[in-house]
């Protein structure tokens, strides 16, 4: 919410919740926005209003919903792992869905590491195999997320492979309790093959982290990217070195605490996307 | 034959895997196998060191295939029950299935001590499977009595037959242990059972201490090849049984042979407390970190030790191997920092 009132593209019509005495209902409220709490009804009802839904409820409520919002007209930017509509990474297919009724934003992980391995990917012939390791803080991790942890290692490292251009691929999550709260922590290894130009690998590493800062401004590296000598034996075959890109993500603070980071990225992507697609609909408005 | 007075879990197979960079071959789990389970172990665990699907950059990639591994393990047993371990987040339900149809009878859903919430799709879906299903906390030492009970109740809401606390740094005193296990006793209404690490020297006191509270599933490996120090020596564990007059139910020459025969001659170092290794127990730290910070302090020039402590100090978790790269260049940064002033 807090980001959308910044945004000079969209307007925030409402924040639907579910829970009449939610926290953040009642913030939504006292920032003069409207907080129903009757939920994806609600949103229905008032369709004709609408142009686009954040959807953050969960996979369950997204997949029972969806074909409605499309009925009515609502573009729908997905932030559960339903993945009803294509994966979106920012930087990586940003606009090859501008028309989609439907797009999925994947994970947290997957927002912060698909671009990585894309960036790899970019400049080598062949990606053989690319690995995820996610650690966040425990309190940052909801019911949702600890209940299904495999759908979160499933979608994540299918999105490294379909969007990150790795051949074979492995996504893995950590939560860690320690108080106070870590920073959300994302690793990548990426299996580099015989012949790679390890400087153009690193130059173009440092180029994505500086296209993802724009709009996740908590995104960093968080030590220089490395390329180590193997040989190591990988799924996708034997390679002679990997790269190590050692990511943080740290929330904006807007209304979540700025450990964070996982959920900030997230709300930062959708940003991103909701936005690219409401400035390609006006352009095209314009000139129809 | 007596019932024994605990069951012994033994873990060569999976832990041990930590020590040998997760390099097994087949004739080696078979001839394993086929040495406990002789011997009268009743349960045998197999999988990357990490768990079903840990072959990875971050734990090390499996030599071979764990599935080939564990359909080995599954055809050479008579008695003993084959098990495996799972971590959430690293393994997936699926792995479950696959692992059952190869006739494994136990899983164990492993998870940091105070994320037990992680494990109800994994603990559900060995049960519906009908497998044994162990609810594992590791690293222990980081949580309270009161709050390893209250997690592990949320094992036992979930289906689990027994409970599992794993001192994985090998930090614990025997105090610490007794008191955990006391607790979790008295506030579950399944078995159970206990890891430990040698890191202090302590596992196999720990283990005779965790009987003594009312634990009834006790876990070594040959030789105590495994992460860190190593773990509970099957073996020992064993002798000293028969000195208390607990009642084991294996042959104790039998395991000494196992160790002595089959496990020695492939062990690339002996499990020896060394002071990487008394470190980790000293500063409550992970024990597969262990091979994994000695490769990342020869790579960047850096000191072990120091890699370890910091570790220590930011309270990372079983899991977290990429850390130790972290850590490593933080300290290269440093060093060379010092080094211009």
């Amino acid at each position: 919410m807090v980001k959308m009132l910044r945004s000079d593209v969209l307007d925030l019509v409402a924040l639907v919740g579910i829970d009449p005495d939610s926290d953040g209902l009642a913030r939504a409220r006292k920032n003069g926005i409207q907080a129903p709490h009757t939920g994806p009804d609600w949103v229905l009802e008032n369709a004709s209003d609408i142009d686009m839904i954040f959807d953050a409820t969960s996979a369950y409520v997204h997949v029972r919903h969806y074909k409605q919002y499309a009925a009515a007209g609502i573009t729908a930017i997905d932030l559960t792992p339903a993945a009803r509509g294509p994966k979106v990474i920012p930087p990586v297919n940003l606009y090859d869905h501008l028309d989609a009724p439907n797009v999925n934003l994947v994970t947290c992980g997957g927002q912060a590491t698909t671009p990585m391995v894309y960036a790899i990917r970019r400049v080598i012939d062949e990606l053989p195999y690319a690995e995820m390791i996610s650690t966040v803080a425990s309190k940052s991790a909801g019911p949702g997320t600890r209940q299904n942890i495999d759908e979160f290692t499933k979608t994540t490292s299918t999105a490294l492979r379909e969007i990150g251009g790795a051949t074979k691929s492995k996504a893995i999550m950590v939560l860690n309790p320690a108080e106070p709260p870590i920073m959300m922590r994302n690793t990548v290894f990426a299996g580099i093959p015989e012949g790679a130009d390890h400087a153009a690998i690193l130059s173009s590493i440092h180029e994505m982290a500086a296209e993802v800062s724009k709009y996740v401004p908590g995104y960093r590296l968080k030590n220089e990217p490395v390329i180590e000598e193997g040989p190591f034996h990988t799924p996708g075959g034997v390679v002679p070195h990997r790269a190590v890109v050692l990511l943080e993500v740290e929330g904006a603070g807007d209304y979540l605490p700025e450990y964070a980071g996982n959920l900030d990225i997230m709300t930062a992507a959708a940003m991103r996307v909701g936005e690219a697609i409401a400035i390609s609909r006006a352009s095209r408005e314009a000139s129809a | 034959m007596t019932t024994p007075d605990f069951r012994l879990i033994d873990s060569t197979l999976r832990d041990g895997s930590h020590a040998i960079s997760h390099q097994y071959n087949p004739e080696e789990v078979v001839a394993i196998v086929k040495g406990l389970d002789h011997a009268g172990v009743q349960v045998i665990e197999i999988a990357h060191g990490d768990g079903l699907g840990g072959s990875s950059f971050n734990y090390g990639f499996s030599k071979v295939d764990e599935k080939e591994l564990i359909a080995q393990a599954c055809a050479a047993t008579t008695n003993a029950k084959i098990a495996c371990l799972l971590l959430p987040g690293i393994g997936l339900a699926d792995d479950l299935r696959d692992v059952k149809e190869l006739g494994v009878g136990m899983a164990r859903i492993a998870t940091h001590c105070t994320e037990a919430d992680i494990s109800e799709q994994h603990i559900k879906t060995s049960k519906s499977l009908g497998m044994e299903t162990i609810g594992f906390m590791m690293m222990a030492h980081m949580n309270s009595p009161e709050g390893l009970v209250e997690e592990a109740l949320k094992m036992q809401t979930y289906g689990a037959d027994a409970i599992y606390f794993a001192d994985s740094a090998g930090a614990m005193t025997t105090e610490d242990v007794r008191r955990r296990v006391n607790a979790l006793v008295n506030a579950l209404d399944i078995p159970v059972g206990v890891h430990a690490h040698n890191n202090l020297s302590m596992a196999v006191a720990n283990s005779i201490a965790a009987y003594e509270e009312g634990a009834t599933n006790l876990d070594g490996t040959s030789a105590g090849l495994g992460a860190g120090a190593g773990n509970c020596p099957t073996e020992i564990l064993a002798a000293v049984s028969d000195k208390y007059g607990i009642t084991t139910g294996v042959n104790v020459l039998a395991l000494m042979d196992v160790a002595e025969e089959i496990v020695r001659p492939l062990m690339p170092r002996q499990q020896v407390i060394d002071r990487a290794g008394l470190i980790l127990g000293y500063a409550g730290v992970y024990g597969s970190f262990l091979l994994h910070s000695q490769r990342a302090a020869e790579r960047y020039n850096v000191s072990q030790a120091e890699i370890l402590l910091e570790l220590g100090r930011r309270k990372v978790v079983g899991g977290q191997e990429d850390m130790i790269i972290d850590v490593a260049l933080d300290l290269a940064k440093k060093h060379a920092e010092a080094e211009k002033k």
